[in-house]
Formats: C-alpha cells, sequence, structure tokens
C-alpha cells in the first residue's frame, strides 16, 4: 500500500535539485579522482626515468695517484709517444715496465694505447664519490663545499657514466674502466638464439590451432595450455632450463658432444643454454600473438583459395601467412623486447657475471646487460649504482627501438 | 566415362590406367592421402605439442627433484660421541653428554651402520642395530654420532623458519614475504589500474587516450631488473624519509611491494579497460537516459556488467605479483625471515631461488632440491590464480555474446 502511495505522490522540480546538485558534485569530484590516478601512473614513469637519468649523470670526486697537471703542462692527449714513454719509465717501476715491454714493446705501442697505460698505471684515477645529477644540479653550492672539506685531494667534475666507452669497454671490477661491451653481445646471442628456436616453433603452432585444428579435446588442451604456459613465472623457466639444459642435456649445450669445448672445464652455463631456455619462455607469447595475427585474415581469402583448387597448405604458405606476416612480425618483436629485459631465468641457470671477454659462440660463458644492471645493483659500493643506472638507459634505449621498428611496422600495415 | 577420366586424370595430374581407372572409379573421386599435406600437418601438431611438452617438463622437473627433497636423508652431526666399545651384537650404548639431544626413533649413523633409538635413560641408549641395510659391526669409544635429518612434507608447510644451514625448511617464512610483498602490491595496483580503466573507457577523449595508452605500454614493458634499481634508489629512500630511517630498514618488503604494484597498474588497467569497453553502448545509453550521471553509469551500471572481466584482471595481476622476481631479490633483502612488519627485510619465494641459484650450487645437495620444492609451491600457486582468472574470463565472454 506504501509502495503504491509512493508512486503517485507527485515531485517537483525542488524536490530534485538539492540531491541533483549533490549527485553532481560527486561526479565531479569523482572525476578529478579518477583522473588523479592516471596521473599517478604518469608519475610513476617520470619518476622511474628521472631516477635513472639522475644516475646515470652527476658531480664525482675523483682522486689521482699522480696528478695528470704535474706530468706535463699539456694535456696528456696531445704528448707525442716518445713524451709518453718518458713519463712511463719515470713511474713505473722496473718489473711493470719489464712486462710491458715483453708483450709488446714500448717504442712498438701507439700514442693512443701508451696514453691508455699512462693513465691506468700513473695517473690511476679513483673514484671517491659521486652526487646524482639533480644533487649536482640543485644543490651545487653544498656539493662543492663537501668535496672541498671531505676530499681536498679529489678533482670535482662532471662525469656522464654513460659514454662511448662504456659502450665499448669490457665488463671490469675497476668502476672507472668498466663497460657494457661483453653483456650487449651477451644478450643478443641468447636473443638471436631464443628467436631462432622460438619463432618457427610458435608460428608452426599458431598455424596448426588456427588452420588445421579441429574442435577436439587434445586441441582444445594445446590452446588451454599454451594460455597457462604464458602465466607461468618466468624463474620457473629458468628452473626447467636448469634441470634439462644445464643438467640433463649439459653434454650438448657444453659444447662436449661436438668436441668443442674441454670435457673437465665446461658445463652447460652456456649461451645455448640460456637462448633455449628464453625461447621456451616467449614461446606462448609469440604462438598467442601469431595467432591473433591469422585470425585477423579474413576467410573470404581462404575460400578463394581453396575455391582454385589449392591445397590447404598452398592456401596457409600462399595467402594466409603473407597477410598475417605484419602481425606476426609486429607481436614478435615485442616478444623480443620481452626477452631482451628478462633476468631472472638467467641468474638461475647461472650466466656468470664477471666475463671480460666477448663471447665467442653458443658455447661460451655469458652475460647479460640485464644481469650486468642487477649485479651493479646489488653491489654495496655506490658507485656501481651509477654504471647501473647507465646500463639500465642502454637497455631502455634498445627496447625503445625495437618497440620503434614494431610501431612503424604497425602502422604501414595499416596503411595498406 | 571418357570425359570423366580424362578429367579425373587431369585433375590428379597424372596419367590414368584405363583398367585400373574402370576398378577405381569411385574411389578415385573420393580424398587421396597427400604425403607432403599430412607430413605439414603432423609437423605443425608437433609445434603445438612441444608447448605440452614444456608443461610436463616443468611439472615432472619440479615434482622429481622436490621428491627426492623430501626423501633424500642429510647426515647432521648431533656433537654426541661413543663413551664405551661397543661390539656388533651390543644393544644398549653409552654416549657422552655433549651436543644435542637424542629422541627415541631417531635414526642414527656410526662410521657405516645405522641405529635406530629406541628409548634414552640419561647417557644410556637403547638401539635397534644395523637398521637401513647396514650389517652391525664393532666400534671404538670415541665414534662420532650423526643424525639423519629428514624434511617431513609437514615439517615444509608446517612451520615458519627457513635456514637450510641448520636444516630448517619451514616454507612459511618465504611464502609469508611472498603474500606480504603481493598483498602491498595489489593495494596500489588494483585502485589505482580500475581508476585508470575507468577513466580511459568513460571519461578520457580519444585525444588523450591516444596518448596515455602507449605510455602505460612503455610502464609494462619496462624490465623488472630497472624496476629493481628503481625500488632500492628511490622508494627506499623515500619511505626512509618519511618514516624515519631507524623504522624503515634498507631493504624491507614494503618498498619492493610498492614498485611491484607501480609494474603491473598497466596489467590491471589494460585487461579492465577491455572487459568495461566490451560492455554494450546500450547499457550505458539506457542509464542515461534514465537520468544518471556519468559517474553513476561507470560505478552502478559499466562496472557491475564488467564485473567479472575486472575480477579476472586481479586475480591475473596477484599472480604476476607473486611471480615477480627481480624486484624482490633487489630490494627486498637477502635471508629469510618470519615477519609481519613491512619493513623488515624478508626473502620471497622468488627472492630465495635467485639468490641462492646464483651462487655456487651443487646438484643434489638439499639446497639444490629444495629450491625445486620452493618452485613446486610457487608454480602450483600461479597456475591456481591463472586457471581461476580464465574461467572467469570465458564465462564473461558467454554473457555478452
Amino acid at each position: 500500500m506504501s509502495a503504491l502511495t509512493r508512486t503517485t505522490e507527485t515531485f517537483t522540480t525542488q524536490d530534485f535539485s538539492p540531491r541533483l546538485s549533490q549527485r553532481r558534485r560527486a561526479g565531479r569530484i569523482w572525476a578529478v579522482v579518477l583522473q588523479a590516478a592516471t596521473v599517478v601512473a604518469m608519475l610513476a614513469l617520470i619518476a622511474l626515468l628521472v631516477n635513472i637519468i639522475d644516475g646515470a649523470f652527476g658531480y664525482a670526486a675523483v682522486e689521482y695517484t699522480v696528478p695528470p697537471e704535474t706530468l706535463s703542462s699539456v694535456p696528456l692527449e696531445d704528448l707525442s709517444q716518445d713524451q709518453l714513454i718518458t713519463i712511463l719509465r719515470e713511474h713505473l717501476s722496473t718489473g711493470l715496465l719489464r712486462r710491458y715491454e715483453a708483450e709488446k714493446p714500448l717504442s712498438e705501442r701507439s700514442a693512443e694505447d701508451l696514453y691508455g697505460l699512462v693513465v691506468e698505471r700513473v695517473v690511476a684515477p679513483k673514484v671517491v664519490a659521486q652526487w646524482s645529477l639533480l644533487d649536482s644540479v640543485f644543490k651545487r653550492e653544498e656539493v662543492l663545499r663537501t668535496a672541498a672539506e671531505q676530499y681536498p685531494d679529489a678533482e670535482l667534475r662532471m662525469v656522464s657514466w654513460l659514454t662511448t666507452r662504456f659502450l665499448t669497454a669490457p665488463q671490469s671490477g675497476d668502476p672507472m674502466r668498466a663497460g657494457v661491451r661483453t653483456a650487449i653481445l651477451g644478450s643478443l646471442w641468447t636473443v638471436a638464439i631464443a628467436l631462432l628456436t622460438a619463432f618457427p616453433i610458435g608460428v608452426g603452432a599458431a598455424i596448426y590451432l588456427e588452420e588445421y585444428a579441429r574442435d577436439n579435446a587434445v586441441n582444445r588442451v594445446i590452446q588451454v595450455n599454451i594460455n597457462n604456459l604464458a602465466g607461468v613465472p618466468s624463474i620457473i623457466y629458468g628452473m626447467l632450463g636448469l634441470a634439462v639444459f644445464v643438467r640433463m642435456l649439459g653434454r650438448f649445450t657444453s659444447g662436449v658432444a661436438f668436441g668443442l669445448a674441454e670435457p673437465s672445464a665446461a658445463n652447460g652455463r652456456t649461451i645455448l643454454s640460456a637462448g633455449l631456455t628464453l625461447g621456451l619462455l616467449v614461446l606462448p607469447v609469440i604462438i598467442i600473438n601469431a595467432q591473433e595475427a591469422i585470425r585477423a585474415v579474413p576467410g573470404s581469402l581462404r575460400e578463394a583459395s581453396l575455391g582454385l583448387g589449392a591445397t590447404r597448405w598452398q592456401t596457409v604458405w600462399h595467402h594466409v601467412l603473407p597477410s598475417a606476416l605484419p602481425g606476426i612480425l609486429t607481436g614478435t618483436i615485442l616478444a623480443i623486447s620481452r626477452v631482451m629485459g628478462e633476468t631472472a631465468p638467467l641468474v638461475v641457470i647461472g650466466a656468470s657475471t664477471f666475463i671480460t671477454v666477448d663471447p665467442s659462440g653458443p658455447f661460451s660463458q655469458f652475460t647479460t646487460l640485464p644481469i650486468q644492471i642487477y649485479q651493479w645493483t646489488s653491489r654495496p659500493q655506490d658507485v656501481f649504482r651509477n654504471l647501473a643506472a647507465a646500463a639500465s638507459l642502454v637497455l631502455l634505449g634498445m627496447l625503445l627501438s625495437l618497440n620503434a621498428v614494431a610501431i612503424l611496422l604497425r602502422n604501414r600495415y595499416r596503411g595498406k | 566415362m571418357g570425359a570423366i577420366k580424362s578429367w579425373v586424370s587431369r585433375a590428379r595430374g597424372i596419367a590414368v590406367p584405363t583398367v585400373m581407372m574402370n576398378e577405381r572409379r569411385d574411389s578415385a573421386l573420393h580424398r587421396r592421402p597427400r604425403v607432403r599435406e599430412s607430413l605439414i600437418e603432423a609437423f605443425l601438431l608437433l609445434c603445438g605439442v612441444l608447448s605440452i611438452l614444456t608443461t610436463l617438463g616443468i611439472v615432472y622437473e619440479l615434482g622429481h627433484e622436490s621428491l627426492r627433497f623430501f626423501t633424500s636423508e642429510q647426515w647432521e652431526a648431533t656433537n654426541k660421541e661413543l663413551a664405551a666399545d661397543v661390539d656388533a651384537a651390543t644393544q644398549t650404548i653409552l654416549v657422552t653428554n655433549t651436543g644435542s639431544e637424542l629422541h627415541p626413533g631417531d635414526n642414527l649413523r656410526v662410521g657405516s651402520e645405522e641405529l635406530m633409538v629406541l628409548t634414552v635413560v640419561g647417557d644410556t641408549v637403547t638401539v635397534e642395530r644395523g637398521v637401513q641395510g647396514t650389517a652391525p659391526s664393532a666400534h671404538v669409544s670415541g665414534a662420532s654420532l650423526e643424525r639423519s635429518e629428514r624434511v617431513t612434507l609437514g615439517e615444509f608447510l608446517g612451520t615458519t623458519e627457513w635456514n637450510p644451514q641448520i636444516g630448517k625448511f619451514g616454507i612459511w617464512a618465504l611464502v609469508n614475504a611472498t603474500l606480504m610483498t603481493s598483498l602491498i602490491a595489489l593495494l596500489v595496483a588494483l585502485p589505482v589500474g580500475l581508476a585508470v580503466a575507468i577513466y580511459l573507457s568513460e571519461y578520457a577523449t580519444p585525444r588523450a587516450r591516444q596518448v596515455l595508452k602507449p605510455v602505460l605500454e612503455v610502464l609494462a614493458g619496462v624490465p623488472t631488473v630497472v624496476y629493481g634499481y628503481f625500488a632500492l634508489t628511490l622508494m627506499t629512500p623515500l619511505l626512509r624519509w618519511i618514516f624515519g630511517a631507524d623504522t624503515v630498514k634498507i631493504y624491507n618488503t614494503a618498498s619492493a611491494g610498492l614498485v611491484i604494484g607501480i609494474l603491473i597498474i598497466p596489467l590491471v588497467s589494460s585487461m579492465s579497460e577491455d572487459a568495461l569497453t566490451a560492455v554494450p553502448r546500450s547499457l550505458r545509453e539506457a542509464a542515461y537516459a534514465l537520468g544518471a550521471t556519468k559517474l553513476e553509469t561507470a560505478v552502478k551500471v559499466v562496472l557491475p556488467a564488467a564485473l567479472s572481466g575486472i575480477a579476472a584482471a586481479f586475480i591475473l595481476a596477484a599472480s604476476r605479483a607473486i611471480g615477480e622476481t627481480m624486484i624482490v631479490a633487489i630490494a627486498a633483502g637477502a635471508g629469510a625471515a618470519f615477519t609481519f612488519n613491512p619493513f623488515e627485510p624478508a626473502e620471497t619465494m622468488t627472492g630465495h631461488i635467485v639468490r641462492i641459484s646464483g651462487g655456487d650450487l651443487s646438484y643434489d645437495s638439499m639446497d639444490y632440491n629444495s629450491l625445486f620444492a620452493i618452485g613446486l609451491v610457487l608454480f602450483l600457486m600461479t597456475l591456481g590464480l591463472n586457471i581461476i582468472s580464465q574461467r572467469i574470463v570465458r564465462r564473461f565472454r558467454e554473457a555478452y555474446e
């Protein structure tokens, strides 16, 4: 009865208006809140980037065993070979000199080589303190004062930890000379192997599931299984790689079975094991991406081809694949960029972290860029954090360029 | 007849003998086996089956090594010695009163012989000689006693101390840390991610969406090791500055959890946004026609309609947070600890696996096998969450198609 009376009640605009304005206010407030959440997400990305750039540049207080200005009045780079040799003879012990002479006589060395020796052995710069970029810019006075008080002998200079030397120098225990060349090469090797194994298999599986598979129990299990594999934490793949590729197939992944490595020294912790593990890791991602690309090919194309008497494989090979290829490639590039940043499975497999020689083939030991970052970040000395920041910039640069290629490819494909 | 024959032979591309043609006239028009096509199909099927082999490989290796973990014996020194000479037949032996206590049921080892403790009265121990297939033999006074340590499933799943050096394998120390970092991560990622999704699908102009979505993609594409660096060099100092350096340790679960939260915001927002945009326009229009405001439409009509998709996103996010490794390995601390204080260091399951396997690890040691037992727990947890998430998505899809 009461319900009936309520529905027959009459309302005037006055009855509604106070609540209406309330509702509208709530709407406005929440719109701001939602927008703020989005801004927070953006800020997180900005903070991340600023934090890395902040670490990659800044003031560093450098102490020299022998200050360069006491060696010569002109910059050391401009000295001639003879002058550099004189400096070396003056400052190095006879034993050390004899060792260098035995390696290669000093008189036959280039000026560049000699300059390197002088810097390394005579000048021997050592970073005693370093500041972040923001501190260096906004608290410049304070930095200058602290440096003058605590490190009176040190020279304070603005340092970019990311230099061409950093890109081309191998790993080293000395932060002034350490670089990421071995790590970059290791990354490229592992990614290449992962791609060579996962791409054909992944695309093959995607073709099977989209073009051949009938809707039966086996195929449903395969599909569900692939979806589940995509959600398995990467570290689990590392454990699989450790048990299967490193241990069980150690004879093959170390190269011993092919007579390419010394059986006593070799182990399965090689580029090949890492590449195969990453290949397994990225396989479900490639399959799912390729499936989407193949599904996007219009059915009329297939029907036309089959109608003209082509076999199923001819249809796939000549018609479906070419038109799905840009999509497949875009997905694959995104998958590569995921693989390139993977760290955990490689640590589990046992990538060596201190490698100063370039990897020479699939059976060599290796380190990769993310592992290098992990290693430098977990070192107790702060100066290695700056190296980690610089290496992060290199890694992000590589990933961004990969993504740019993917976007370009996608746009070109869309244009057609 | 001849016309059919020539048509068939042309279609097959080969000359067909007339006699044979007449005999097999019917079957010639049927589907013939094509070897090349079948081979290709078999190869493609093999590619698909390989993914199943991967799963089987994971399950087999994790299960196999875990089984060894629970069945393998480890000999631990009791620091007790025989106090008197023992010949092969003696059932009662005298031990020194040093070292750890013996209990009935303990499995002991002296030299190559194994003994089982029956009763303990002071330093006098009654034992069963030559158990586990070993032969009783004489031992001289001063021979040291070792006790067999075997990790039981009950101990593994029921205790909270993880310290492999002294034979303590209680996984709750690690699971607790994992749950803490994941919970903190979800507390950040779920509200922010959902808010971003609602904003993008209901409020943002197409132009804003065009800018914001790629930015979120970039956020999702940053390698986790870089996030680890971010946690250690920005989030931790920030927390220490806010709460005080005495309360917040250099390595702590709060910092790792917060950064994992940032990492999974894009996952939550993009999956939830997909669910929200899949809600038919008609529902929104009906709500507007009834006089609902934009907020009311979004929260009371669109959100409930997309709830199952959003729930799936949340569960998947939880699975990602549990499996996340590098951030916790860098920022959460090394060394298992059972603590509920987010500002204390603690080691998660993934963090422990990375730290132990990163060092020199000998195969078939207790350490090595224990990693696989942890891996199995981790795998089952994430697999369970993934399956639930997929179930929900499938039901959700049926609702609007």
